[in-house]
């Protein structure tokens, strides 16, 4: 395993009336592709902005490099950031830009001009040198701020939603880019977003911010198959919640009640709660027409509800006891969608060993 | 197909077409075009007559008696009157140099800075704008005579008092039009500076201070122009051997418009147009990619 190479111990932050970040604690290895997710205000931009250095934190300290930041400034600091407006120096050409940083620390000229232009052509903009970025595009500003920051060679590269602004589908293709980008230079990459896309798709670990506090620290699929908490289960993709009653615990596994659908059995471990949701994905259910065989989880209802996505639809099933369950289908050949309308009875199946029991 | 067929069938229509133009279409009208040309012909004839009478050959300067550029000769041979007119310049080039530093500290100041008070602050900064000039000009005069402000220095300090006084009122307009265009920064674009690795006085120079530059100059052409035509407040503040050009021109107006003062005037005309049009060209907003 590598070392770590920005700690954050006991982070706080307040802000007056509010506490943005609340005792937050991890460690993000070197050469890792690290994603801060959640939802606006969660407190994942002001973390990093503090390992940015633009805040201070209230309490707690971050160790970049094995070095106390307490008291560097954002000047002095091995990272470099990429900022979510880009800001990329409306004066200055694309190729002043990329020199600035190397510029103003004293570096020979020589040097320079070499670093710049290898930057450049990392982010395939070696023939723009000399536009300035009145004359670019979105996503070739963000390409200059990138060559920015990288031509600083930093330990980590500090991102703020930095697709947030592009057109989904220059967004995907940057997407890949990225991480092909981070691949090569060797850069541990923190990359603040608030699109579960973007990090399930990037990221080597995820870290899920809620009202400023870590909910759940995985890789991707294990943050999607596995979520820890029903915050997590239902911000991450989506989720069929259900209640149920704990009537009986075999040490390693419990039994479950949940009402209007049946018993079942699940691998369980820790302490046995009296009431535990579960969730099942969408996408883990199947739907037919005539009662399933076989074991497993089913219900009868009727479609109630149905949007369309192209590759896949949405369909929502409510039972005779009111419960609505979300049933993702692959709308795998042209007449997929007229097999089943609104108002059809329906049954709707799973695997007992796809429910994921819940405490929190 | 008949002509009916070519009307407009339903009435809402018809009503609505009967109005001829769209409301913003005004210049269409005869009145309002009318309206346009008495409001330009009498702000500028007595501007364009000033300017054509300067031309004139003759000394009364009422009627027009042929084309001649000797007024400018005589206007240029007048000592006391030359005197006035670079007592003017440099009293507008040492007002702009003060106004536009002091201006763009102010301005820096509001735009960076929290500060308990600084909303009455930042009004009494701005008071002079709007302060009548009347009272502005017996305020200076009350505290220069109280202050025993000195009279009698070698040139150009003699010309202290005025010049302090242009500062007063200039200062915050400059203030007033760097601060604006401070309020379009983007202070990402600072912290990106800081996080390339730069120091807080190269990020001032590198990063703030190019963006500041067109309000800053717009600033300081306003301070100019503002200085070079005061009269008010420059009449109550100079002395007997510190005229400047306005007041000089008053003085001799006393004794009748006589065509030397045409061609003075017409040359503080242009000076002034030239840096106005540079300020507003500089102040024009920048092209956003």
């Amino acid at each position: 395993m590598s070392k770590p190479i920005v700690s954050i111990r006991n982070i706080t932050k307040r802000f007056p009336g509010v506490i943005a970040v609340d005792d937050v604690n991890f460690d993000i290895m070197e050469n890792e592709f690290f994603a801060l997710l959640g939802p606006s205000g969660c407190g994942k931009t002001t973390l990093l902005r503090m390992i940015a250095g633009f805040e201070t934190p209230s309490e707690g300290e971050i160790v970049i490099d094995g070095q106390d930041m307490a008291m560097t400034p954002p000047n002095e600091r091995p990272v470099n950031m990429v900022f979510q407006s880009y800001a990329v120096f409306p004066h200055m050409t694309v190729s002043q830009n990329v020199a600035y940083g190397l510029k103003v620390t004293g570096t020979p000229s020589a040097e320079i001009k070499t670093r710049v232009s290898e930057a450049l052509e990392m982010v395939q903009l070696e023939h723009l040198g000399g536009r300035k970025p009145d004359q670019l595009s979105g996503g070739q500003r963000q390409r200059v701020a990138l060559a920015r920051a990288l031509v600083k060679r930093p330990k980590v590269l500090l991102l703020d939603e930095p697709l947030s602004a592009l057109d989904a589908k220059l967004r995907e293709s940057m997407q890949l880019e990225l991480a092909h980008l981070q691949q090569s230079v060797g850069i541990t990459f923190i990359i603040v977003t608030h699109d579960q896309d973007e990090a399930l798709s990037m990221a080597d670990r995820i870290a899920v911010m809620h009202q400023g506090a870590v909910q759940q620290i995985a890789p991707p699929d294990g943050l999607y198959e596995s979520p820890s908490s029903r915050f997590v289960a239902d911000f991450i993709g989506k989720v069929n919640l259900f209640d149920g009653k704990v009537t009986g615990n075999r040490g390693k596994s419990i039994n479950v009640d949940i009402a209007g659908l049946g018993k079942l059995s699940l691998p369980f471990d820790g302490p046995v709660p009296n009431e535990i949701s579960l969730a099942v994905r969408p996408e883990k259910i199947r739907l037919s027409k005539q009662k399933p065989s076989g074991k497993g989880m089913m219900a009868s209802g009727r479609v109630a509800d149905w949007a369309y996505y192209g590759d896949t639809s949405h369909m929502y099933v409510e039972t005779k006891n009111g419960l609505r369950i979300s049933v993702t289908i692959q709308n795998e050949s042209r007449d997929t969608v007229d097999s089943v309308d609104v108002g059809d009875s329906v049954w709707v199946t799973w695997r007992a060993e796809d429910t994921l029991p819940l405490t929190e | 197909m008949t002509d009916a067929s070519l009307r407009p069938k339903s009435s809402i229509l018809r009503f609505v077409t009967s109005f001829g133009q769209a409301p913003l279409d005004y210049g269409r009208r005869f009145w309002l075009r009318l309206m346009v040309a008495v409001t330009f012909v009498l702000l500028y004839a007595p501007i364009a007559t000033l300017i054509a009478f300067s031309f004139n050959d003759s000394k009364r300067n009422i009627v027009w008696k042929g084309f001649t550029l000797k007024y400018y000769a005589v206007a240029w041979n007048n000592a006391s009157l030359v005197e006035a007119f670079y007592n003017s310049l440099a009293i507008a080039v040492m007002c702009t140099i003060l106004s536009t530093i002091i201006g763009s500290m102010v301005a820096l100041l509001l735009w960076r800075f929290q500060f308990p008070g600084k909303s009455a602050y930042e009004g009494f900064m701005t008071l002079p704008i709007v302060i009548p000039e009347i009272c502005m000009g017996v305020a200076m005069l009350a505290f220069f005579a109280r202050v025993g402000w000195p009279v009698g220095m070698p040139w150009p300090l003699n010309l202290s008092a005025i010049t302090i006084a242009h500062v007063a009122f200039a200062f915050p307009f400059v203030a007033v039009v760097v601060r604006s265009r401070m309020a379009g920064f983007n202070r990402e674009l600072e912290e990106a500076s800081k996080d390339l690795g730069a120091s807080e006085w190269q990020t001032f120079w590198n990063v703030i201070f190019p963006y500041m530059k067109p309000g800053i100059i717009a600033g300081a052409l306003l301070a100019f122009t503002l200085s070079l035509d005061d009269f008010v407040i420059t009449f109550f503040t100079s002395g007997p051997d510190t005229i400047t050009f306005p007041v000089k021109v008053y003085s001799l107006v006393r004794r009748g418009v006589s065509p030397d003062i045409n061609a003075a005037s017409t040359a503080l005309i242009v000076i002034t147009v030239v840096a106005t049009i540079f300020a507003m060209k500089l102040q024009a907003p920048e092209k956003q990619g």
